[in-house]
Formats: structure tokens, sequence, C-alpha cells
């Protein structure tokens, strides 16, 4: 271990281990979201198409999906990690490098989002639904012609602030050997002592919490017609 | 043409049973403009709703051209239901489209090609008069508007009937009329049948043609909109037809309890027009054959249904016998409805 280092030593710094670190951390984001979600898209649509049945069966079917979502909600992130390991080995082939955070990332996140889409489905009028009915709808076109673009604005949103928590675990993974900028400061920050690298790792963190944050109220705002 | 046929309907609840349609037996021609008037958890909604098997009768069943809804399968449902328009109280636009895409809505549902979308869209446009708002979201138009919006909808499909679920009891009094001429305007136009609930009497003096009075499930009193209006029968009926011509009946009981309390050989006696009788000068006529007979008007008022014109008029008659009884025999060779009031309402 080398001495303490100051937090502003920036030639302490190796800036292409930084940007590849933050590549790493963008595209184990990017990729998690757009999984999670599509698979958060079909939870919530399940939940949503199964709540207030009276058929035996779709209830069951209801309060299995509703178990298995308020189980790995519960999970800590740290704890599914390490549960989920011999699952990654098996799917993925390693339980290192960016790839191997995949799984625990989307398994974490996917059931958080799918209770999101959820909320958002419940909270369009139900005339609404009830006109589409009245007009003949399929259930097919309920969902893609009402659902989806009624709860848009909520689905963006909803991605935005998983998004954001997911950026906080992929650096909780990295710090467990999946790369990216945690695992970066973790290694060369903390066991090394660099202090500069852990706040420069730091920063780019919360600027890409930032732009995320930014990206998703934007959308967010554009895609809202509710209010003038 | 529409028939119930010994519709009832029974829900089960967590409290027990509930009947909120009891043997209704009802038949709606093609073309008119029937309305079915109650007060809230009358069963008007659940009645309505029959129609295009949003709802379906525990018992009886219910007729739509031909096809007994209750007996549809999903698919035939379906397609029985884009050739039934609906439009309602909280309009139910989708806020995430256009008013243009609003009104392509259900022909996307029918599965139009685009390009006939397009046009019929902006047929209707036209028809229901909102050229310059196309492009508008419902956020931007105002409750009139909206309603528009929701018309067009409902006859993208060139429905065979329209049902109007208490389309205008969320609209101020100027549009509420705005859109009962649209509906008018529409039933002329196009022919098609529409069947609307509603608690408003107003609604259906001005549009309707026949009048179905529900109540506790159970329809009390049904008929020709102006008959019903002349002569209702059940006390409900009464109060509606009431609240609607004669704004503030109480306050008449008030005067006419008085005026017979101080001028006991007096009459007060209430005349119902109808049609070109509310033009004939009547009144001058009984002055001119009664000269001594003195006559002060308590209340009158006029109203125009779709059937034409009915009207009201409470007189006080002071006088002779002779006179008095002569006056009610002028009133009587001119066919017009009295009624002598001997003690308030």
């Amino acid at each position: 271990m080398g001495g303490n280092t100051g937090y502003f030593e920036f030639n302490n710094v190796d800036w292409n281990q930084m940007w590849s670190a933050t590549w790493e951390t963008i595209w184990m984001t990017v990729v998690s979201i757009v999984v999670v979600a599509i698979l958060g898209y079909f939870i919530g649509l399940l939940l949503f198409e199964t709540s207030g049945s009276q058929n035996f069966l779709v209830k069951v079917i209801n309060w299995l999906v509703a178990l298995f979502v308020n189980v790995f909600r519960s999970i800590p992130f740290i704890i599914l990690i390490v549960l989920l390991l011999p699952f990654t080995k098996q799917v993925v082939g390693t339980i290192i490098g960016p790839v191997a955070a995949l799984p625990s990332l989307i398994v974490s996140a996917a059931p958080f989002y799918g209770r999101m889409v959820e909320l958002a489905f419940h909270e369009i009028d139900r005339g609404v639904l009830e006109a589409a009915d009245a007009m003949g709808a399929s259930q097919w076109q309920i969902i893609t012609k009402v659902l989806l673009p009624e709860s848009l604005p909520a689905l963006i949103s909803g991605i935005t602030v998983t998004a954001i928590s997911l950026i906080g675990y992929t650096a909780m993974a990295g710090a467990i050997g999946a790369g990216g900028l945690g695992n970066l400061a973790y290694q060369e920050g903390f066991e090394s002592s660099n202090n500069t690298v852990t706040l420069v790792s730091t920063v780019i963190i919360v600027l890409i919490v930032f732009a995320f944050q930014f990206i998703g109220d934007f959308a967010t705002r554009k895609v809202d017609k509710r209010v003038v | 043409m529409i028939e119930f046929k010994d519709v009832s309907k029974t829900f089960t609840t967590d409290k027990g049973n509930v009947t909120a349609i009891k043997d209704v037996n009802m038949k709606i021609e093609d073309g008119e403009i029937f309305g079915i008037v109650g007060y809230s958890g009358a069963g008007k909604t659940t009645l309505i709703r029959m129609l295009n098997g949003l709802e379906t009768p525990t018992t009886g069943e219910v007729d739509v051209n031909g096809t007994k809804i209750s007996d549809l399968e999903r698919g035939g449902l379906r397609k029985k239901r884009h050739k039934i328009g609906m439009i309602f109280q909280h309009f139910n636009l989708l806020w995430s489209r256009t008013v243009r895409k609003n009104i392509e809505f259900p022909l996307e549902i029918a599965k139009i090609s685009k390009a006939e979308r397009q046009k019929k869209a902006e047929e209707l446009i036209k028809l229901v008069g909102l050229e310059g708002k196309e492009d508008a979201y419902p956020s931007e138009l105002s409750g009139g508007q909206k309603q528009r919006v929701g018309v067009a909808r409902a006859l993208a499909n060139d429905p065979e009937i329209l049902l109007s679920d208490e389309a205008t009891s969320a609209l101020d009094p100027q549009t509420t009329d705005e859109v009962l001429d649209l509906l008018m305007d529409i039933n002329k136009r196009l022919g098609i049948t529409i069947v609307l609930i509603t608690h408003e009497m107003h609604v259906i003096r001005k549009i309707c043609d026949h009048v179905a009075v529900l109540d506790g499930g159970k329809i009390i009193e049904t008929g020709e909109v102006l008959e019903v209006f002349k002569h209702p029968k059940q006390p409900i009926t009464k109060r509606f037809v009431y609240s609607e011509v004669a704004p503030s009946p109480e306050d008449t009981n008030v005067v006419v309890e008085q005026l017979l309390k101080e001028y006991p050989n007096g009459r007060i006696i209430q005349l119902t027009f109808h049609g070109n009788q509310a033009n004939l000068p009547i009144v001058s006529e009984i002055i001119h054959q009664f000269p001594k007979l003195r006559i002060s008007i308590i209340e009158g008022n006029i109203h125009q249904t779709a059937e034409g014109a009915i009207g009201s008029l409470f007189l006080q008659l002071i006088g002779d016998q002779e006179d008095i009884d002569g006056a009610l025999d002028y009133l009587k060779t001119m066919r017009v409805e009295t009624e002598v009031i001997e003690h308030g309402r």
C-alpha cells in the first residue's frame, strides 16, 4: 500500500483507466436498463392484468408474481450478488467483469420497476379503459393503444428512478469485481490509497446520475400532454 | 329496433344481493332519441351498459337490431361494439392523442386502413365543428369541445346506435345546450338512434322523442315526451317535470295558498298549452268575453321540446260564479288543458 495521498493530485490518475471504467459503468447501466425496462414492463402488466380477478387460477398467478416481486425487492443488493453467484456463473460463464454484474443488476431492479409499471397502469383513468372496451378493443389493443401510451410519463420517470439506483448498484457490484467506476474507486482509490481517483470516480458517477435524471425529466415532460 | 325483454339484473355483493334492474320491458324505435331519466342509483347506467354488453342481464334479453347482445361470444361482441357508439359524462378521451388521433382511435380498433381513417376523421371534425383544433390535445380543449371529440369518436365507425351516458352532466348550461343541439342535428342528419340517460329533465325536454322514467330499477312511466310533460302520472315523474317547467314550484305553491286564503271566492287555475295553442291570445279573449272578471297572472312559463312548445300559466279568476264557469267553459272549447287548483299541489 502506498502512502496517503491528497484529493487533488491529478497526475496520479491514470486517465485511460478512468475512461474505460466510466465506459464500463455506462455500459452496465444501459444494458441492464434496457433489459429491466422490458422485463419490468411484463411483470407490471402481469400484475395489473391479474389483479382484482375472481378467477382462482388468475388469483394464484397474481399472488405468485407478487411474492416473487416482494422477495427480490427485499434482498439487499450486496447479498443478492453473492446469492446469484452460481446462477451468474452458469449463465455468463464468469463471475468477474461487467457482464457478470448484469444478472444480479437485472434481477434486483426488474421487480422494483415491475411494481412501478403496475402502479402506473393503475393510475390510468378507468373511464378511458372502459371507453376502449365499449369500442370493441381487444385485450392486445388495449395494452398497446391505451395502457402503454397513457402511462408513458410514469413509465419514463419510473425507469429514470430505477436507472439511478442501478448506477449505485453497478458501483457496489464493481467493488466485488464487476469492473467500472466502483471497482476503480475501490481498487485504486481505497486499496492503493489514491484519494484523487476516488474523488474523480465520485464526480463522474454524480455526473452520470445527473445526466440520466436530466434526460429522464426531459423525456417525461416531452411525452406528457396532460397539462398545457 | 332495440328491445328489452323482461330484463333483470342482480349484483352479488359482500352485503348480499342488490337488484339494480327489475323486469324492464321497453322498445326503442329506429331513428328516435330515447331518454331514460332517473335519480342517481335508479339503475340508468346499468341499463344503458346492457346495450353494448358492458353489463349482462341476469335474466331476460337485450336485443339490438335483431342481435341478442347477451348471446354474443367475445369476438362477435367486439364486432357489434364497433357499431355501437358511446359518449361519456367525463368524455374519456385519451390525453396522449390529439383530437384527430382520438377520433381515429375506434377506426384503428376496427382495423380500418390509414387513408380511410384520415378521411373519416376529417369528415367528423367538420361534422362536429372542430375545424382548427385537429392537432390540439384534450388538455387544450374546453369541456364542450372535449364532448364534441367524444361525439365524433363515437360516430367514427358509422354506428347503428349512439349511447349517451350522462354526456352533458359535467357541462355548464350553455355548453349543455350546444352539445344537445349537436346530438339532435346528428340524429336528424344521420338518422341514427340515440339512447341517452340523464338526471336532467331539461335534456329530455330539449331533444328526446320518448322518455322512460326509471326508479328503483323499474320503469315507472314511459311515453312521448310531450305527453309525459303534459300529464305526468307518477309522483317521481311529476317531480321531474315540475322541476323543469316550473323552476320553483314551492314558491308558486306558497303564493297560491296565500291567494286562496285571501280570496276564498276566487279560483286559481293552471293552464297547460302545447304546440300552436301557446301562440293564441287566450287570456285577452277571456277578458273580452267576461269583462267583469278580474284576472291576475300568478306565474307563467314556456319551454321548447323536440315536438313543439309547451307552456303553463297560473291565473287567478275573481268574479261571479257565472263568469268563472263561463271562462272555464271557454277554455274547454279552446281545448286548453285546465286544472282548478283547490290548494297547493
